[in-house]
Order: structure tokens, then sequence, then C-alpha cells
């Protein structure tokens, strides 16, 4: 399969409607080596699909490359692609990843396989060949470099895309792992969708009566307004945010809304980046408010079951979060029938190594992971292994993601996760 | 006369298969159980229908971006649908037909999922952006 990619490079035949620059036709004529041939013509084909006129430079990408996604068949073509000479297969701007497969340091203790290690060492030295830093983390606005207002990025995350386009009003689609590669070779991707100003106007309209508690609310919020919403092309704006929110309570409310409706931009006025300008005249809101809220974490409800493991991630957590992990345990026992997951970008176990923190969560029976996200991580094997079936999580975008793995997922707060954890049911 | 339904131009080869239709949506992620090839999601309207080898008809594309990886992977093991059919597409979807070389294509005048039925035998040519029910009389 590599090969035959790199060979017809997906060449479109029936003529190309995506405006093209010098060095852009040279790319796709193979000038500058099999790699950004490739590169050019796979985006050329998806600029096609979305009506592109041309390209426009990107200042960063971000790729994911779980191996879980990749496969044998996809860590063979990174590495096909990786074995051309070093100046044809170098990123020509910084490339960032997004959480792996496994965490070296723990993936035995998760039920992970020595094959598993082995593809994912693979992954990575493929990766590096191209020059992309191996950050592992879905939270790289929060940890690496944030983007500026205006500034055109191919991020392969849908959390880090909603985001980046909300909050700092940043400019990316969802470019998914095969396309941030070829973003970063080529250095530019498709203008289309959220590149252009049209397609960020707001199109819904929600007013919130309810102030969200916790995480998992604002989870739940976006949950709520991402199965309303239910499409890529769909841009909301949330009314009646009284009070600012701060940036973690966005990232869970972002990555839900990304997850339930494929939505890659909102509007919070006078709290995201950009005024929330309507495309047609503005629509009656909906209303949501406690009882919405209330609803959808009950459509997860669970009580009393026996509890096989509680996640934290998806997105990974921040240092306060991390800090408030070790404050809910308060230094005691997890139950020894639940697992208990605490999954972090490497920076942030880095912080929280020198601040204590993973030496307490860890000695109150707790698994620190880096670079990990819980669901990009063979779950399905990982519930076979360990016999999971009930899991617990503050993150509404991973009760989304998880029951198709085979899980009976429940949403509740970090502190109610904790103390179902420590009774070993769901509290 | 096979009824003949036009679209936007797509990605992917020319294909003919059975149509599998249903008003829900779609991630490789979220979905599947690729390595038996069939929905696994208690909630999604296909639950434990076999996809492999079918023309999903869906409404959308929805969540993460591992589809972009996926559809290739699953091509690779020929444990796949030969093609997708959508009202509209979220970037993914198109991002990982274009590397999977699936047939992909959306932008219908109307509702896919009214459309076409389940059983439908179906044409799909992305380069002209048409697709023909070859069992149906127009």
């Amino acid at each position: 399969m590599a090969n035959v990619l790199l060979a017809d490079a997906r060449i479109p035949s029936t003529g190309i409607v995506v405006r093209l620059t010098d060095e852009e036709r040279a790319m796709l004529a193979g000038q500058l080596g099999v790699v950004r041939r490739w590169a050019i013509a796979h985006q050329i084909a998806v600029g096609e699909f979305f009506d592109a006129a041309d390209f426009v430079p990107v200042s960063q990408a971000h790729i994911m490359a779980d191996t879980e996604s990749l496969g044998e068949a996809g860590v063979r073509f990174l590495e096909t692609l990786a074995a051309a000479p070093e100046a044809e297969r170098r990123v020509r701007v910084p490339a960032i990843t997004d959480p792996r497969g496994l965490d070296f340091a723990v993936y035995r203790r998760l039920g992970q396989t020595p094959q598993m290690a082995a593809l994912e060492q693979r992954t990575i030295e493929a990766l590096r060949a191209f020059g992309v830093l191996m950050t592992d983390t879905c939270i790289n606005y929060q940890t690496i470099l944030p983007p500026v207002r205006g500034e055109h990025m191919a991020y392969g995350d849908t959390g880090v895309v909603i985001y980046s386009n909300s909050v700092f009003g940043a400019r990316s689609n969802f470019e998914g792992g095969p396309s941030a590669l070829a973003a970063a070779l080529t250095g530019r991707t498709p203008r289309y969708g959220y590149h252009l100003d049209a397609y960020r106007r707001a199109t819904r309209r929600f007013r919130l009566t309810a102030a969200p508690r916790d995480l998992a609310e604002w989870g739940a919020l976006g949950g709520i307004i991402g199965e309303a919403c239910g499409s890529y092309w769909e841009v909301p704006v949330i009314e009646g945010v009284e009070t600012v929110p701060g940036s973690d309570a966005l990232k869970h409310f972002g990555t839900a809304l990304a997850s339930f409706g494929s939505v890659a931009l909102f509007h919070i006025p006078g709290i995201t980046a950009e005024e929330a300008v309507f495309a047609e005249p503005a629509p009656a809101p909906v209303t949501i408010g406690d009882t919405e809220i209330a609803s959808f974490l009950t459509r997860y409800a669970a009580p009393d079951d026996k509890l096989d493991v509680v996640v934290f991630g998806a997105p990974q957590l921040s240092l306060f979060e991390m800090e408030a992990v070790d404050a809910a345990l308060d230094g005691r026992r997890v139950h020894p029938d639940t697992t208990v997951i605490v999954a972090t970008s490497p920076e942030i176990k880095h912080a929280a190594d020198r601040l204590g923190l993973t030496r307490r969560i860890e000695a109150a029976g707790a698994i620190v992971a880096q670079g990990i996200c819980f669901y990009q991580s063979y779950a399905r094997e990982m519930a076979e292994a360990n016999g999971w079936a009930r899991l617990m999580t503050n993150s509404a975008k991973l009760v989304n993601i998880i029951g198709g793995y085979g899980y009976r997922p429940t949403l509740a707060s970090l502190e109610r996760c904790i103390h179902s954890a420590i009774a070993g049911r769901v509290m | 006369m096979p009824i003949l339904l036009h679209c936007h131009k797509g990605i992917g080869p020319a294909v003919i298969g059975t149509a599998l239709v249903a008003a829900d949506n779609f991630s490789a992620r979220y979905d599947l159980d690729r390595s038996k090839g069939v929905f696994s999601r208690p909630s999604h309207k296909l639950f434990g229908q076999s996809y492999a080898n079918r023309i999903l008809v869906l409404d959308t594309s929805k969540g993460g971006v591992a589809t972009a990886w996926m559809l290739h992977e699953m091509a690779s093991r020929r444990i796949v649908p030969k093609a997708l059919i959508f009202n509209r597409v979220n970037p993914i979807t198109a991002q990982g037909a274009a590397f999977g070389n699936v047939a992909l294509v959306d932008r219908f005048d109307g509702d896919v999922t009214q459309l076409f039925r389940t059983g439908d035998e179906l044409r799909v040519d992305p380069a002209a952006g048409t697709v023909e029910i070859l069992n149906r009389d127009g």
C-alpha cells in the first residue's frame, strides 16, 4: 500500500482546480523529491474536494499518529517516506505530535503488549526522521506554544483545533495525521473551511441559564450543544456565560463540543477571540439550563455498579488538574479492584514529578501516564486484558468515544470519580 | 432506466456495490470494531451490522481525527467499506478517503439517507460526481 501511494502519489487525474505557485508545481512534479510530491498531491486531492482556491502557509503542524490508528500499514507508510534522503523528508515548519499509543514506562501495567510497544517505537523513529518533535500532547495550547489570532495552522486534534480557533482566534481545519504530516512537509495547507472568514460566521445560537459547576458539567454543556449542531460546518454562539471560564473549563467544553458535534469553532461573546457575527439573521436562541445538564449526566448514571477503571484524560490533564486529583485523593488508597489512570503530557508530567504530585498520586495506587490519552491506547485490548467494563471519568469526550470500544461509561465530577475509585463502586 | 443522482465531485475510484443506509453519523474510531468489521457502538443504528465491502450511506462524519489513518489501515486488510456516501462530511473523512483511496461523495440535492435504501445496487463515480441506483427505475 505504501509503495502504491508513493508510486502514483494520488495525483489528481481530472485537472487541478487548486491554484498552484511555481514551487507547488515543482513539488507536484517531483522536483523536490517523492515525499513532498506525495504530500502536495494528497493536499490537492483534499483541496479540490472542498473547492480550495489555493494554499495558505501554516506556522505549525500537529500530527496525530497513534499506532492503534495507523496499524502496520500506516507505520510502513511512514517508514517508506522516512527512508527518503534527509533533504527531501525534513519538515518545513515546526511539527509536533498528538498523544501516542502507549507510555513505555507503564504499558505492561495497563495490559498492553510488547508488540504494541515495538510498533510504537518504529513510529517514533520514523517521525523523528522527518524532524517531528515528539511532544505527545493534545494540550499543546496549554503547554507548548499557543497560536495567536489569525495564525494559520495545520492542527491534528479536534480539541486542539476548536480551542485554538475559538479562544485564540487561530485558523485551522481538523487535519488528520496524513494531512498534518503533508502540511509539515509542504509548509502549507489548502485554503478552505476555517481558514476563510465566510466559514467563521455564527450559524447557531444558544443561551446558557445555568453556571456549570465543574469540568464534567462544562463537558456536558459541550456535548449538548455538539449534539444540537451535529456538523463540522455549524458555528455556535453561546450567550449567558456570566463568569469567565478558565482554560481547563473551555478545554473540556471544546473537546466535548468537537467530539459530539464535530464542531471546530464556537463564539462566547466577551470571552472568545472573535466577534460573533451571524451568517444570516440571528436565530432564536436554544436555552440550556440545569435541567438539560443534569439530564445529560443522567444518561451515563450507574449507581452502585462495580467500578473497574477511572480515567482522567481526554484531554490530558493540566498541572492544576493534576493538583486537583492529588487533593481529592488526600492520601487515601484506591480500591484494590479499581484501576485509576491519570493521563497527562510529558511537560506536565515532569512538572508533577518535580512538585511531588506524581509521587503522592501513585502512592494512593493510581497510575500516572505521560504522552497518552487512554482512548488512543488500544482501549479495546486493555479492556479485554484487564476485564474492564465500567469506566468512570470526568471527561464528556471520553464517555462519547469509549462505548464503541465495549466500555460502559459514567460521567461525573473529578471528586465523585475519586470517591468512587476509593469505594470500588460508582458513588 | 437506472436513477442517476448528482453530487459534488468526490474522491477515490469508481465502484459498484450494495448500499447500507442509516440516518446516523460516522467515525471509524467511535463506531467500529475494525478487527471484526462491524459497527460496535451500541447506540448506532447499524450496531452489529457488517460494513465490509458495503457502500455506507450516512448523514455526516463526526468526532475525532482517527478516521484519516483508519480508512487506510482498514483498506490494507480489505475489511473496509466499498464507498462512503454522506450528506456532508468533515475534512477528516475526506482526508482519510484520499489517503486510503476509498470512494467518497457528498453534497447531493436531497437527503442521502432518504434518496438511497439499504439493498440498493449503486454505481458511485466520484470523478463525475454521480451515483446511479442500478436496481430501481427512475
